[in-house]
């Protein structure tokens, strides 16, 4: 049997816990859980790219965080999920954000954890500020990147 | 906590906002009560404030909000820069 639980959100200051998240949305009647993690990648607009420092609006980033978590629970209401982005400074690989979603079946866990990052891309008050192999750096502004649009995966 | 003394509107700043001003709360040369665009316009006065983009995301009270948006008093105002997140 499904139990009503709530979102598990979660901005963190310390390596997410990818484990817990899991933990939060398992249990007898979940028979799909999906994980989705950002890491922190060598590159970013043709710039080799060392580390990347994360800021948020923190009560507010918990806020739109927490609005994302209900309303996609609200439009598929056996789902569980469990979110956690990062604060502070990261290193290459590590991981900045993590969502895992639970559901009877697959699609709805599927569907939600892409559902999750994109509104978190969109909508979550959080900056990040790249550091460069030359020594320099910068904010990273989606709305003047080049390469960010993305390709449906099927119409 | 954001303050407003007499004549102003404390704003919170972020990111490559607080680079701009150099801080990460000023005090916009408005009065509450006013429209978003107009403490925009305030706050496009100060020093570094041209690096502000006519039209910035706004949050009063943690709530994404329209320029024409009305800030009242004792208002938690912060002008956002385009979020990165994830």
């Amino acid at each position: 049997m499904s139990r009503e639980v709530l979102p598990h959100i979660a901005l963190v200051a310390d390596e997410i816990n990818v484990a817990s998240l899991i933990d939060c949305v398992s249990d007898d009647g979940i028979g799909a859980v999906t994980v989705f993690l950002g890491t922190v990648r060598n590159v970013n607009d043709g710039r080799t790219v060392t580390g990347i420092d994360y800021e948020a609006y923190g009560p507010m980033a918990e806020s739109e965080l927490r609005a994302i978590a209900a309303e996609l629970v609200t439009a598929m209401p056996e789902l569980r999920l469990a979110i956690a982005h990062r604060t502070g400074t990261l290193g290459l690989g590590e991981v900045s954000v993590a969502i895992a979603a639970g559901h009877a079946h697959r699609a709805q866990a599927l569907d939600a954890s892409r559902a999750a990052i994109e509104a978190i891309k969109k909508r979550v008050p959080i900056w990040k500020r790249e550091h460069y192999a030359e020594g320099d750096w910068g904010w990273v502004d989606p709305t003047q990147q080049r390469a960010l649009a993305l390709a449906p995966v099927s119409s | 906590m954001p303050s407003t003394t007499a004549g102003t509107i404390n704003v919170l700043l972020f990111a490559s906002y607080a680079d701009a001003f150099g801080a990460r709360q000023v005090a916009a040369p408005i009065a509450a009560p006013c429209r978003v665009s107009e403490l925009v316009e305030a706050l496009r006065t100060l020093p570094g404030g041209t690096r502000l983009p006519a039209r910035p995301l706004v949050a009063i009270n943690r709530a994404w909000s329209p320029m024409d948006a009305a800030i009242t008093a004792g208002d938690e105002v912060a002008v956002i820069p385009p979020v990165a997140g994830g």
